[in-house]
């Protein structure tokens, strides 16, 4: 399968992913390697269970079959370090732009001077310096957003995980959050699965496009995008993608 | 992005003297306000439209409340003392009510099994009014301050739990597996998300517990006492002293806004995160 993966080595393993509610088969037997340092996306047609497959990845729900692992080990949020952006605004509104980026840090009761220089690494990168001290509530929600994103990539985790962080915002800001957050990919080394709508956006951004079928969930495909980077909208390549893909998951 | 630091800091500045003035502004209305109401008071007397041994006038009740800050007669006990057998009174009750309601509201909140075993007694104890206790208080401690703050408990500890419980359990659950997958143990969760989360609900309870606490002073002191406010309105009563229970009201209320104002500002501070966007 994939030529660029091969000098990485698997960060993730997905084996048999299984979860089932009751009588109501959500996920069904979803194998997948994810390696390191990769930039995947999943799509797929709406309620068909992405956001129940990212709550098994973050342990919230427990898988009914099948397991996965980070660095061979079954995944354990006590253990490994995996950070969640979830689809709704997730800035503890009772603390400071500084501290809600050192939450994770402290819950993983990393050394003090570690955890400053995380937060002042991520307050640069991000350009929040000059609100470091304010609250999220006296922020714009993009700003907010960018909080949560720069908290979850100050924990360098194991695995990174984004479900639609950017639903509630519009083309200009999503992009230049994106934007944002290949640079933060780039320069981290983090390994992301990025749950996502918007075709055009998952084109944009990842090196691996899974893509998942109607309910149960399965992987119908996966398609590495070979496309340099800065990525263009408008290149003909990047079209072809565009339009593939949106044939995929169509289901009508 | 660039900010303009400098223009901005000159909004700010501007919008601030404009605050300062509307405050001023705001202040003179409910000053205004507050003399008319005084002045037609004192116009409906002197006039003779009510009897003045029903109803005295502002003027003969701030001759009576000048003449109780250093007198003791009628009713025994110069106005500071009273004042401070009342705050006694009442504030002991109001923080045993703190500090035993709101742990409990927050604990039955979180903890399921906890929720399920202490609810049906709370809900039973609930609606008994408080004025109903003072026959069993009385036969379990007597008169004394103990009685009395019991009393006061039973009305300021009510709102405490509701509120507590209430506000801990509309935690956000984002927020819960936000810290959930970073790693944090139920009881970590607890105290840093779930207390932060019920501070604004905690702090409506207390203000609830405050004012039924203050207002159920007088009746607390029904029971038997030498000093006190709510005492000093009895014996205003019994001797046929308007001036003298009106006194005592008005005293009542303005330390009840005091005490609000001041837990006002303490929750100005716990909550200065809390802001419109």
């Amino acid at each position: 399968m994939a030529e660029i993966n091969k000098d990485r080595p698997v960060k993730i393993s997905v084996q048999n992913l299984t979860k089932r509610f009751g009588d109501l088969l959500v996920l069904d037997n979803m194998t997948f390697d994810i390696h390191e340092n990769e930039f995947v996306c999943v799509v797929g047609p709406t309620g068909c269970g992405k956001t129940t497959f990212l709550n098994c990845l973050t342990r919230i729900y427990h898988p009914t079959e099948g397991d996965l692992l980070i660095d061979g080990t079954p995944a354990d949020p006590a253990k490994h370090n995996i950070s969640f952006v979830f689809q709704e605004p997730s800035a503890l509104p009772w603390l400071t732009v500084e501290e809600n980026i050192a939450y994770g840090l402290k819950i993983k009761k990393l050394p003090k001077d570690q955890i400053e220089q995380r937060v002042n690494q991520i307050l640069d990168l991000m350009g929040l310096q000059t609100f470091r001290k304010s609250y999220p509530g006296e922020l714009s929600v993009s700003a907010e957003q960018r909080i949560i994103i720069g908290r979850s990539f100050a924990m360098q985790p194991d695995l990174l995980l984004m479900d639609e962080p950017y639903g509630q915002m519009d083309v200009k800001v999503r992009f230049y959050l994106e934007d944002e957050v290949i640079r933060l990919w780039k320069e981290l080394g983090s390994t992301i699965i990025f749950i996502i709508h918007n075709i055009e956006e998952a084109v944009y951004l990842a090196e691996r496009i899974i893509i998942l079928s109607n309910k149960p969930a399965n992987i119908k495909e996966e398609l590495i995008i070979d496309l340099p980077r800065p990525r263009n909208i408008a290149d003909p390549k990047f079209i072809e993608y565009r339009n593939y893909i949106t044939d995929k998951i169509k289901w009508w | 992005m660039p900010l303009d630091t400098k223009h901005l800091e000159a909004l700010q500045q501007q919008w601030k003297g404009k605050q300062r003035k509307d405050n001023i502004k705001y202040f003179m209305m409910g000053a205004t306000g507050i003399f008319v109401f005084l002045l037609i008071w004192q116009l409906v007397v002197k006039s003779g439209l009510v009897n003045e041994k029903m109803l005295p006038a502002p003027t003969t009740i701030l001759q009576t409340l000048l003449y109780k800050v250093n007198n003791k007669p009628p009713d025994g006990n110069v106005l500071l003392v009273n004042i401070l057998a009342s705050l006694q009174v009442a504030l002991s009750g109001f923080f045993s009510a703190i500090i035993i309601g709101i742990p409990l509201g927050l604990f039955m909140g979180w903890w399921k099994y906890a929720d399920r075993f202490i609810r049906p007694i709370f809900e039973l104890i609930r609606p008994i009014p408080p004025i109903a206790w003072i026959p069993l208080v009385v036969v379990w401690m007597g008169i004394g301050l103990k009685a009395k703050a019991l009393i006061i408990f039973f009305t300021a500890f009510v709102p405490c739990v509701i509120n507590s419980y209430t506000g801990i359990k509309l935690t956000s659950q984002t927020l819960i597996n936000v810290s959930k997958t970073f790693g944090a143990k139920n009881f970590e969760i607890f105290y840093k998300v779930g207390i932060p989360s019920a501070l604004p609900m905690v702090f409506a309870g207390i203000r609830v517990a405050l004012g039924n606490a203050w207002s159920t002073l007088v009746a607390a002191e029904m029971l038997a006492a030498s000093a006190g406010l709510g005492y000093m309105i009895q014996l205003g009563r019994t001797v046929a002293r308007p001036d003298i229970v009106i006194v005592g009201m008005v005293v009542i209320g303005a330390i009840g806004a005091v005490l609000s104002a001041l837990l006002s500002s303490l929750e100005k501070y716990f909550l200065r995160w809390k802001s419109v966007r």
